[in-house]
């Protein structure tokens, strides 16, 4: 019988949630890595019992997880993330020139067809590449040497690669993302890469259309159209029909377009799904109702989701990587709060019950569809 | 000579003894330790880490300055501490 397992990364470990198709009763195994901040898991495509984890800390650094039982049990890989050649600078928030240092991994892409290759995201931004199952990391510097590197700038957050994206039908197409530098694409396997930010517009920086500088929270795509891509912007949900090359806003009628997590229906590609969030100074839904808004029509069009979801007092925030769908016939939909509840939808979004109430702040979800 | 909170290592490190030395053969003898206690490109401190001996905060201190004749000799212990941090 068909299932799911749902990969939850908290600010003081990790959780693994599994159900059959159903997804009515939940075995909860928990926290991994107790007291560490757990950035993110992400099972390979592949082999479903491979899950590669970041788990990192103040005190000791970085630490790459993997398990290959499905997250029973757990090894250590490999630390060391080692900038190729001389790091260089790129820009501190007061616009001086600051050396590039290695913080975290905020994001692990597994490979579509190897499950001994995996990508990373780090802080400060750059990508790195591991074809050895995570024992060995090198970086694809040709991202931060094509030009415009010295430009970026941290966000709030970091200066964080929080987004990778591999295209199932072009293995030599990669896109990220970046925060506060943009998204960018690679049509050679990583090897050269250029800025893909035409038709962003950010009112925060100094020229508001600039090649770099923007602030994308995270992008989605579906695996049928992978030229077809949807961001959430710091302000502004984004679409693009040419695979980044240009953007249109699709904001249209939500509530306030500021947010962090999107992400596709498994079945529709038309159908999206993002939560508003008040202001980038105010993290938490507005009018203190948590609240999904679903797009059907690619954008443009936002009917919000509440039924199951806390309708009063809310306040807590959705991150970037904290939502995720299931591949099952009927698309479950997951996201994680700040608070520290996962909510699941069985049926795209119509309804909505918590899997868990009471985890450290979440900072990301996956979901694995199990056969 | 180190030592951690939970136990104490014993090291042999030519002279002089210096930070970076006795990391250098920490390091050595055990490898996973590599970029925990300091950064792996830049060798910097962890900002939750400091390292005491002869009841001083030598965290600070340059990593290739010598330290106090005791250590050098095996008589006191160079500590590694993770800080308490939080509130």
């Amino acid at each position: 019988m068909s299932g799911v397992r749902v990969l939850v990364g908290t600010h003081k470990g990790a959780f693994v949630l599994t159900a059959d198709g159903k997804r009515e009763k939940w075995d909860v195994s928990g926290p991994h890595f107790a007291g560490w901040d757990i950035y993110h898991l992400k099972g390979s495509p592949v082999d479903p019992n491979r899950i590669y984890a970041s788990q990192t800390s103040g005190w000791f650094g970085q630490v790459i997880q993997r398990s290959d039982d499905g997250g029973k049990s757990w090894q250590p890989v490999d630390n060391k993330f080692q900038y190729d050649g001389v790091p260089g600078t790129h820009q501190w928030y007061d616009g001086t020139a600051h050396p590039w240092e290695f913080k975290r991994v905020w994001h692990l892409e597994p490979s579509l067809t190897d499950p001994d290759t995996v990508y990373a995201g780090v802080e400060d931004a750059a990508l790195f590449k591991s074809t050895d199952g995570g024992k060995s990391w090198s970086e694809l510097s040709g991202l931060r040497g094509h030009g415009t590197g010295p430009q970026w700038q941290p966000g709030a957050g970091g200066m964080c690669l929080h987004t990778i994206i591999l295209d199932p039908a072009d293995p030599e197409r990669i896109y990220i993302a970046i925060s506060a530098a943009g998204a960018f694409r690679s049509d050679d396997a990583g090897q050269s890469w250029k800025p893909i930010n035409r038709g962003l517009h950010s009112q925060y920086i100094p020229n508001p259309t600039a090649e770099v500088g923007h602030c994308v929270h995270h992008v989605a795509m579906h695996p049928s159209r992978p030229g077809v891509l949807f961001m959430q912007k710091h302000w502004d949900v984004m679409r693009s029909d040419d695979a980044g090359d240009n953007w249109r806003e699709v904001s249209g009628n939500l509530p306030t377009d500021f947010g962090f997590a999107i992400d596709v229906h498994a079945h529709e590609p038309e159908t999206l799904y993002v939560v508003p969030i008040k202001s980038d100074s105010e993290h938490y839904p507005p009018e203190g109702k948590l609240r999904v808004y679903r797009s059907r029509s690619g954008g443009d069009e936002w009917e919000p989701l509440s039924k199951g979801l806390p309708q009063e007092n809310c306040y807590v925030n959705v991150l970037r990587d904290a939502m995720a769908v299931d591949r099952l016939e009927d698309c479950g939909v997951y996201f994680g709060t700040t608070g520290g509840q996962v909510y699941a939808s069985t049926n795209g979004g119509d309804e909505w019950a918590p899997i868990v109430r009471d985890l450290p702040a979440v900072l990301s979800v996956e979901v694995q569809t199990l056969a | 000579m180190a030592s951690s909170a939970n136990s104490d290592i014993a090291l042999e490190v030519e002279e002089p003894v210096t930070q970076r030395s006795i990391l250098d053969a920490l390091e050595v003898r055990y490898p996973m330790l590599r970029g925990t206690i300091r950064d792996h490109q830049t060798l910097q401190r962890r900002a939750f880490l400091r390292f005491f001996a002869c009841e001083t905060d030598l965290s600070h201190e340059p990593p290739d300055a010598p330290l106090p004749d005791a250590v050098a000799r095996g008589e006191e212990p160079f500590l590694i501490i993770g800080a308490i941090a939080g509130g």
